[in-house]
């Protein structure tokens, strides 16, 4: 554990990526093989299930140290991160000397094991590690990772490349070795690298090709006849996969989501076998993209209802093909894939698979232009795709762009105050904002990203001057400042008192050339939910 | 009988002896516990402090009627038996006793129990009430032995200069940057400092303090005479132009903010080192304890954690709004901004 933990704290404070790189190669060239697999399992999504909450973390913590739940609850708003707060609670008092250090995966799989056994055991696991555990440092690790929130500042992308420099195999041959479907604890490390992995494993997605955002003009692109337009969809960005007769859907995330969207089904019987389709998972009718409020209704349920199927029917909007009759088409130029890409989509003719439409434009100002009826398009923009691109491996500039609209904005006043975790942790940098109705305010979002570290201080500053109540950890304050909010979608909500829920909020900037008197009204976002809302 | 201090808009004010403790606006009279700004404020009459506070607020305040005394060295104002008692904080840093008719009150201003080596060991003191402050009054911020820090701040430097990377320590430029010199000096390697640090060096060094010898970061000098080697700047500097010349360096931030991984991330500090001139959980605790005070007042930083701990544990408190926690580690926002 102490060599991973120091990996995590390396990997978590270090401000240069060949600092975090050298780290993780320096990791896989000498931990265990069965760490190294865990390592690379947690630092491609595939976390352990969370098996225990973290009420009885806290009450487990405290019970132990002796300390009050409130002032447990004071410390942890102060940290802004359970497994740091028990971490740093626990005194190294309490450490047993004759403690034999166990490696990380022992914690895992020992944890696995106790997933489905009582409190007592449970607990009594968790406070023996405490104690045995050498480090603060080591402890949240620990705690990070057997409470199921292991994330880290770490990128795929540069655990990929620090496996590759220590295994010497391209990056983008790891990228697809590590990927679908396999289990952390069975598997060793050389199977999981070796290529028959690959073939054995059929349901095995390829890594997405992801676009930046477009910096500059199109007009420095060159020439508009060498570009693909399409729509930006705001779906769940999947690949469709259909091998030895058994359909697979996979998200970007690498979750198979199959059974969450029983649509697709229709489709195996339909396409050729040996076939992998990129596209965005979407609700529509009539070929319409439905609000993403829609398919958040579909997200994270386990069992979807006769009404749910009507009321938000799943299309794959597909834009790719990287895979056809078994044989990998990644290396063909897009024009190519997408001609077989169409033919393909011909032949299914149903509305649970339609193709994302190239865009027909001759001049850059044409499309310019045209880009500006993306949301009545149910679109949050335009992809452009160099016609002569081979499908890439990850986020890479030059051959795909994404090339959004402007955000909708509102004038808004900020009313309550929390404080933030990670880097945010003992700042007030998570705020709810309001609008006028009448006389009074109206809360209708809360938004935590957009600002600069200087105009957070600032912030902070003045919610720690100007707070009016507490409510635990939330401070209501002086509806004095007035940020103007962007977002990418309205939608109605009856969860919300003002009636409409936002996609992605965030301050887009600081109004202080505007007093809370000026802000836009209940009405004014009302308007917003009728123009943009379906 | 009316209280031996009150808490008025311009500080602690003691109305027997008419005169202020700390106060953040100008007065007649002023007793000052140690050198930080939003301690030792500019403006007033005249000012009482401990003879190492002198040298310190001369350089920040200018000349001003001062009147120095020793710890222990009790004198009468109206009646009030005034003492000063070491804090522990910084150099000349002091914790104010009053006594009148029987009646022990203390002001701990900034203090810390463990024993730095420079700022003189705090001295718990019996008194009646306590006044006591609560920056870092959570039970997560427990500090490490200075020994133990130190050496892990010297290994970090050893690292550095085998890299041939220059170790760049973000410290404050009064107290911590002073604590931090033995440690930097027993790894042998020459150490330069920021123009601030370099100021309040000299002028302890002019007061008679032995300090270890060190150079200050001079515009002409040659890039080279870094590489390798140890600096001591304020936190102000960091992200400067000031620094490039350092280039290729490796940042550390002195601080007990330190303790927690976010604020090591905020800072983008390389290093974070929570070494810290304030009592932890355990030290404010372990003091106000050794008061036996029957009430306690609790001053900036965790106020309201701190005495509501305080009450369950019975003994009285009570929160008090000040304006003190402006420079050093009690701003959290220093923290960050790393402003001077």
């Amino acid at each position: 554990m102490k060599q991973f933990a120091e990996l995590v704290n390396i990997l978590g404070t270090s401000t240069k990526t060949n600092d975090k790189l050298d780290a993780l190669s320096g990791y896989f060239a000498s931990a265990n093989d069965k760490d190294k697999v865990w390592v690379i399992a947690l630092f491609s999504g595939r976390r352990p299930r969370r098996t225990i909450n973290s009420t009885l973390l806290q009450q487990w913590c405290s019970e132990l140290i002796g300390l009050p739940l409130w002032l447990f609850e004071e410390s942890y708003h102060t940290v802004g991160d359970l497994s740091e707060t028990i971490a740093l609670l626990i005194p190294d008092s309490l450490r047993d000397e004759n403690a034999i250090p166990h490696p990380l995966h022992y914690y895992v799989e020992k944890f696995q094991e106790l997933a489905d056994a009582g409190e007592e055991e449970k607990k009594s696991f968790m406070v023996q590690s405490w104690k045995e555990l050498a480090s603060p440092v080591e402890r949240f690790v620990f705690n990070k990772l057997l409470s199921g929130a292991f994330r880290i500042g770490v990128s795929q992308k540069l655990m990929v490349n620090a496996l590759a420099k220590t295994v010497s195999l391209d990056p983008s041959v790891i990228a697809h070795r590590i990927s679908g479907n396999w289990d952390p604890s069975s598997i060793s490390f050389e199977e999981l690298l070796s290529e028959t992995n690959v073939k054995a494993d059929f349901s095995k997605p390829y890594p997405f090709y992801l676009a930046y955002a477009l910096e500059t003009l199109p007009e420095e692109l060159g020439a508009p006849s060498a570009w693909q337009a399409e729509w930006k969809w705001d779906g769940i960005r999947g690949q469709l996969i259909k091998r030895n007769d058994e359909l697979f859907v996979w998200s970007r995330g690498e979750e198979l989501l199959t059974a969450k969207f029983p649509e697709y089904a229709v489709l195996k019987d339909l396409l050729p076998d040996g076939i992998v389709l990129d596209g965005e998972i979407i609700p529509a009718v009539d070929g319409k993209p439905l609000p993403f409020a829609i398919l958040q209704t579909r997200i994270g349920r386990k069992n979807i209802t006769k009404k749910q199927l009507q009321e938000a029917p799943m299309s794959f909007f597909s834009y790719d093909l990287l895979e056809y009759e078994y044989e990998d088409w990644r290396n063909v130029p897009l024009e190519q894939r997408r001609k077989k890409l169409e033919e393909t989509i011909q032949k299914v003719n149903r509305p649970e698979l339609l193709l994302s439409p190239a865009i027909q434009y001759s001049s850059w100002a044409e499309l310019t232009a045209l880009r500006l009826q993306s949301r009545s398009k149910g679109s949050e923009g335009l992809m452009l795709k160099r016609k002569e691109s081979i499908y890439q491996v990850g986020r890479k500039r030059g051959d795909w762009w994404k090339w959004k609209i402007d955000p909708l904005t509102i004038d808004a006043v900020m009313i309550y105050a929390q404080k933030g975790s990670g880097r945010r942790s003992n700042l007030y940098t998570d705020y709810t904002f309001a609008v006028k109705d009448g006389d009074k305010l109206v809360a209708f979002t809360k938004a935590y990203s957009g600002l600069t570290d200087k105009e957070f201080n600032e912030v902070d500053s003045f919610v720690k001057r100007n707070s009016l109540e507490k409510f635990g950890p939330v401070r209501t304050v002086k509806p004095e400042l007035v940020f103007e909010i962007a977002f990418e979608g309205i939608a109605a909500s009856n969860r919300h008192k003002s009636g409409v829920a936002l996609r992605f909020p965030r301050m887009n900037r600081w109004r202080k050339d505007k007093k809370p008197e000026e802000i836009n009204t209940l009405a004014d976002l009302k308007k917003m939910l009728e123009i943009y809302g379906q | 009988m009316s209280s031996l201090i009150q808490f008025s808009d311009h500080g602690l004010y003691c109305p027997q002896g008419q005169f202020y403790i700390d106060p953040w606006r100008p007065v007649e009279k002023a007793i000052i516990t140690h050198a930080h700004s939003d301690h030792a404020r500019p403006g007033s009459k005249s000012y009482l402090c401990h003879r190492d506070s002198l040298p310190l607020l001369e350089l920040r305040l200018g000349p001003n009627a001062y009147q120095t005394v020793e710890w222990n060295e009790p004198i009468f104002i109206n009646g009030v038996k005034v003492s000063l008692h070491p804090a522990g904080h910084i150099i000349g840093s002091s914790q104010v006793r009053l006594e009148y008719q029987g009646e022990v009150w203390v002001v701990s201003g900034d203090y810390k129990t463990e024993n730095d080596g420079i700022s003189g060991a705090f001295e718990p003191l019996k008194c009646d009430v306590f006044i006591t402050e609560s920056t870092f009054g959570l039970p997560i911020y427990n500090w490490k032995p200075q020994e133990e820090i130190f050496r892990s701040i010297q290994d970090w430097i050893l690292k550095n200069h085998a890299e041939g990377k220059t170790s760049v320590l973000m410290a404050y430029s009064l107290g911590k940057a002073q604590r931090l010199l033995s440690c930097v000096e027993s790894t042998g390697l020459p150490v330069f400092l920021h123009g601030a640090v370099y100021n309040v060096h000299q002028a302890l060094i002019s007061a008679g303090h032995k300090l270890p010898a060190v150079q200050r970061v001079q515009p002409d000098m040659p890039k080279d005479i870094f590489k390798g080697n140890v600096v001591i700047a304020p936190g102000s500097a960091d992200n400067s132009p000031w620094m490039k010349r350092f280039a290729s360096y490796s940042t550390g931030v002195c601080s007990g903010w330190m303790q927690v991984r976010g604020n090591v991330r905020r800072r983008n500090a390389d290093a974070g080192f929570a070494l810290s001139d304030h009592a932890d959980w355990n030290g404010l605790l372990q003091a106000v304890k050794a008061t036996g005070a029957k009430k306690v007042f609790v001053t900036h930083g965790f106020q309201a954690a701190f005495s509501r701990y305080l009450m369950e544990a019975g003994i009285e408190a009570a929160e008090v709004k000040t304006e003190y926690g402006q420079e050093d580690e009690a701003d959290t926002t220093e923290n960050i901004n790393a402003a001077e």
